[in-house]
């Protein structure tokens, strides 16, 4: 069954209704495995995306497309109007744009917390150390986390060292935040910390790719679910009508397997 | 015992150029060490090779070797004067040399320290807008120097003790080419020997417990 499109237009207050991102025809391989097949995707401005499908169906890859951390074999993506930069500083500006959160937080070990969250700021943009410092500390009021600046993220939970990481992400302020699997190395007490401080960025209007199987979230805070498998996007449509009325067989298998266990 | 009471201050003044040579040497292979890991891990295809190759090249031939060519080859045959003062031209050569030959270990233990950098610490760096200079200088060479304080301390002390081959690249000053001098005319004498040894050990020893605690202080916590 071929897939339906569906549009969910978002418009935003400065009323730009281009997409902030379009994937055109993308095909992406590691060797014999072809890992993304003939992507089709855009994300509005303000619009906040969930990938789900199950695991090794391209969703990190197809997240990771989106700020080059991998390269593409076939087609086109274009980032607020633009297609993406290969190489160089237009691709390191393209990057300070986009922010990631990882499923392992990747914090910089050697870093204090206020030092992750500065350290873009200071060397991307060249802010100085004061007026980094002070912003910083508003992000980090923001997660919770402002109290255990001087620490090091060894010292800190999963859940405050994710929280950190969503941080480091927004004070690059940054036009769209991937997220890929951002609460599943976390032990289930602290899922919902980061979920609810993802959901206030989704109120607060972030444009946001989130992979994830929160379910949860998804509801709450998702304009559109895309279901993902085998490399290719097998439906999407919002969350209410994706959970309750799936329309692939694919689909509905998955979900009854997320939902049972 | 005599001896080396007598001949005590050439003793020294030749140990002092052993600490000399070692003082130059080192901070000279630590920036050029970290310059050629760099080069390593570059993203162009060509630097790399070109990196590897001289690595490979360098570490693998013999000190006294490399030394003979920097002042056999590099100063005689090609024209590589540092000074028209003899003994000042020596010094550098041998400088160039056994920096030349240091280099590489520096670099191949800072390599070992980048591969105990989880690879996320790196995408991490790139998905904030670091170029690949900024995310190694800031993020990756930070945390791998960290990880190989104790061996670039080995390193450091392999280093000391071959500043006495600098006789090798005709710079006749250091405390074992003084040693030799000493024998010639009072025959060989045990305790110059162990003198030599105990001063040796006075500078080494330090380093590596200094490094060795280093590298407790400094570990990074993953
Ligand atoms: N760097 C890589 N090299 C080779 N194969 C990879 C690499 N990254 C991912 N893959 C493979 O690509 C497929 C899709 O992976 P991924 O995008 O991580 O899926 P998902 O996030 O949906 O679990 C998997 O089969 C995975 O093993
Ligand atoms: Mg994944």
């Amino acid at each position: 069954m071929p897939f339906t499109c569906i549009t969910l237009t978002t418009m935003t207050e400065n009323g730009d209704a281009t997409p902030l991102v379009s994937l055109v025809g993308v095909n992406k391989h590691f060797g014999a495995l072809h890992v993304l097949k003939n992507i089709d995707l855009t994300v509005d401005r303000g619009e906040v995306l969930v990938v789900i499908g199950p695991s090794g169906g391209g969703k990190s890859t197809l997240c990771r497309t989106i700020n080059r951390l991998e390269t593409i074999d076939e087609g086109q993506i274009i980032f607020d109007g633009t297609p993406l930069p290969e190489e160089g500083r237009a691709l390191a500006r393209l990057r300070s744009e986009v922010g990631m959160v990882f499923q392992s937080f990747n914090l910089f070990a050697h870093k204090t917390i206020l030092g992750n969250v500065t350290l873009g700021p200071m060397k991307v943009r060249k802010k100085a150390r004061k007026e980094a410092s002070t912003r910083a500390m508003e992000l980090l009021d923001r997660v919770g986390i402002a109290n255990q600046a001087d620490k090091y993220p060894a010292q800190l939970s999963g859940g405050q060292q994710q929280r950190v990481a969503i941080a480091r992400a927004l004070a690059m302020d940054p036009k769209l935040i991937l997220f890929d699997e951002p609460t599943s190395a976390l032990d289930p007490e602290m899922v919902q910390e980061v979920l609810d401080v993802m959901i206030g960025l989704a109120r607060d209007g972030m444009t946001m790719v989130v992979v994830t199987h929160e379910m949860g979230f998804a509801r709450r805070a998702a304009n559109r679910v895309v279901f993902m498998a085998d490399g290719q996007i097998i439906e999407q449509n919002t969350p209410d009508e994706f959970f309750t009325n799936a329309r692939t067989d694919r689909a509905r298998d998955f979900l009854s397997k997320i939902l049972t266990h | 015992m005599d001896e080396l009471i007598e001949y005590a201050p050439d003793l020294l003044a030749g140990f002092a150029e052993n600490l000399k040579l070692s003082a130059v040497c080192g901070v000279l292979s630590l920036i050029f060490g970290t310059i050629l890991v760099g080069i390593r891990v570059s993203p162009t295809p060509v630097l790399r090779a070109a990196g590897t190759a001289y690595v490979n090249i360098a570490r693998n031939t013999p000190l006294t070797l490399v030394l003979a060519f920097s002042s056999l080859g590099l100063s005689d045959q090609i024209g590589l004067i540092f000074s028209d003062e003899p003994s000042t031209n020596g010094f550098w050569l041998v400088v160039l040399g056994l920096t030349a030959y240091t280099s590489t270990f520096v670099c191949e233990s800072l390599r070992s320290g980048i591969n105990t950098v989880p690879f996320g610490q790196a995408e991490a760096a790139r998905a904030i807008g670091l170029t690949f200079l900024q995310s190694l200088s800031l993020i990756i060479l930070p945390q791998a120097f960290r990880a190989v304080i104790a061996p670039l301390g080995n390193v450091m002390i392999a280093m000391i003790k071959n500043t006495t081959v600098a006789i090798a690249a005709g710079y006749l000053a250091d405390v074992a080419f003084v040693m030799k001098d000493t024998f010639d005319t009072t025959g060989v004498s045990i305790p110059i020997f162990l003198g030599i040894v105990v001063a040796f050990m006075v500078v080494v020893l330090p380093i590596g417990f200094l490094t060795g605690w280093l590298a407790k202080r400094l570990a990074v916590a993953r």
